[in-house]
């Protein structure tokens, strides 16, 4: 079974308000020193199968079809993810 | 309802054979509101189905508020896909009267009908409020029974309410008189140029934040001129729409 990572994070220019309410939270629980927290998204897509470059590329274009919007958002990453990782995540 | 008295001319069509579709997607909240808008309005409300692409003959179409799709991703990211939304982007395309209020206008620009897009609100809460609105176009298919400039109240409720949009995005709606309403006293969610709603450069697609449709009724609007509870304004949306479609 294959797995693509695909990360989403709101465009730089816009402002963050989850973020923002992250951030404003943190000092109050003693994490102090963070100047800034953006909240983004990431979906694993899993296949029957490896990840093929066919596949990587369905998943680039699913990502700015649905999993993103272009207008308020970018996809920063889109990669396949090791098998060893996967097995880490779920031990 | 003095707004809709006028005699119809003999030409025109009995104002009940206008349908005005109001779809329901699941999380939608608002669809029994914007029928019972329609009637009052005086058109016949037809409901339609997310999973239905048929539009059943309708001559205009409501994208009610809610949460479709449990706003999941983001807020009408998922409904945009819908087989209904199929068609009525293509009739949209093709001149039907199309009103989207609050999640209705997150699904029109998450569907390219309206460009920008909605985020949370800057203050980062919920916001229930009666709104005032200044009206900036008059010449959309659910604006013409205003005045322009002319300041209206309607009920404002979100929580992803922040319309945004790049800068020349923003200049072009400007310049080309497609802002339709703009917050007046205070803006509820941080709102580019306090903008409350936007139309496509046709003038038939119109897509606000704020709910015309729960002030449309005396006794269960928001607090008016003549005492509390007494404000119409939306109703206006909805006689624009009909006698649009009954002249045409």
């Amino acid at each position: 079974m294959g797995r693509v990572v695909v990360d989403v994070m709101p465009k730089p220019e816009i402002l963050d308000p989850q973020g923002k309410a992250v951030a404003s939270a943190l000092p109050r629980l003693g994490f102090t020193g963070f100047t800034g927290v953006r909240q983004g998204r990431r979906f694993e897509l899993t296949v029957d199968g490896p990840v093929t470059d066919e596949v990587l590329a369905n998943v680039r274009e699913a990502a700015v079809t649905l999993l993103s919007n272009p207008v308020i958002e970018d996809v920063v990453r889109v990669a396949e993810m090791p098998e060893e990782a996967d097995e880490g995540a779920d031990a | 309802m003095s707004h809709v008295a006028a005699p119809p001319p003999p030409s025109a069509r009995p104002a009940a054979d206008a349908r005005i579709g109001v779809v329901t997607f699941p999380g939608t909240l608002d669809d029994r509101d914007a029928a019972r808008a329609v009637r009052l309005a005086g058109a016949t409300p037809v409901s339609l189905w997310h999973a239905d692409e048929d539009l059943h003959a309708v001559d205009a179409v409501v994208l009610p508020g809610g949460f479709s799709y449990g706003d999941y991703l983001r807020a009408g990211a998922i409904s945009r896909f819908a087989p209904v939304m199929q068609s009525v982007v293509d009739a949209a395309r093709g001149g039907m009267p199309v009103l989207g209020i609050c999640n209705g206008f997150q699904i029109l620009a998450e569907a390219h009908l309206l460009p920008g897009a909605m985020i949370k609100n800057d203050h980062r809460t919920f916001v229930c409020r009666e709104q005032t609105l200044r009206v900036e176009n008059i010449d959309t298919a659910w604006t013409h029974e205003f005045t322009r400039g002319e300041q209206i109240t309607i009920p404002l409720k979100n929580q992803d309410g922040q319309f945004v949009a790049d800068e020349s995005t923003l200049d072009e709606l400007e310049g080309e008189g497609r802002v339709v309403f703009r917050y007046v006293g205070w803006n509820p969610n941080g709102s580019r140029r306090d903008i409350a709603g936007i139309t496509n450069a046709a003038g038939n697609v119109v897509g606000l934040m704020p709910h015309p449709e729960h002030a449309v009724e005396p006794g269960f609007g928001p607090d008016g001129p003549n005492g509390p509870r007494t404000g119409t304004d939306g109703l206006r949306f909805f006689t624009s729409a009909l006698t649009a479609l009954l002249h045409t």
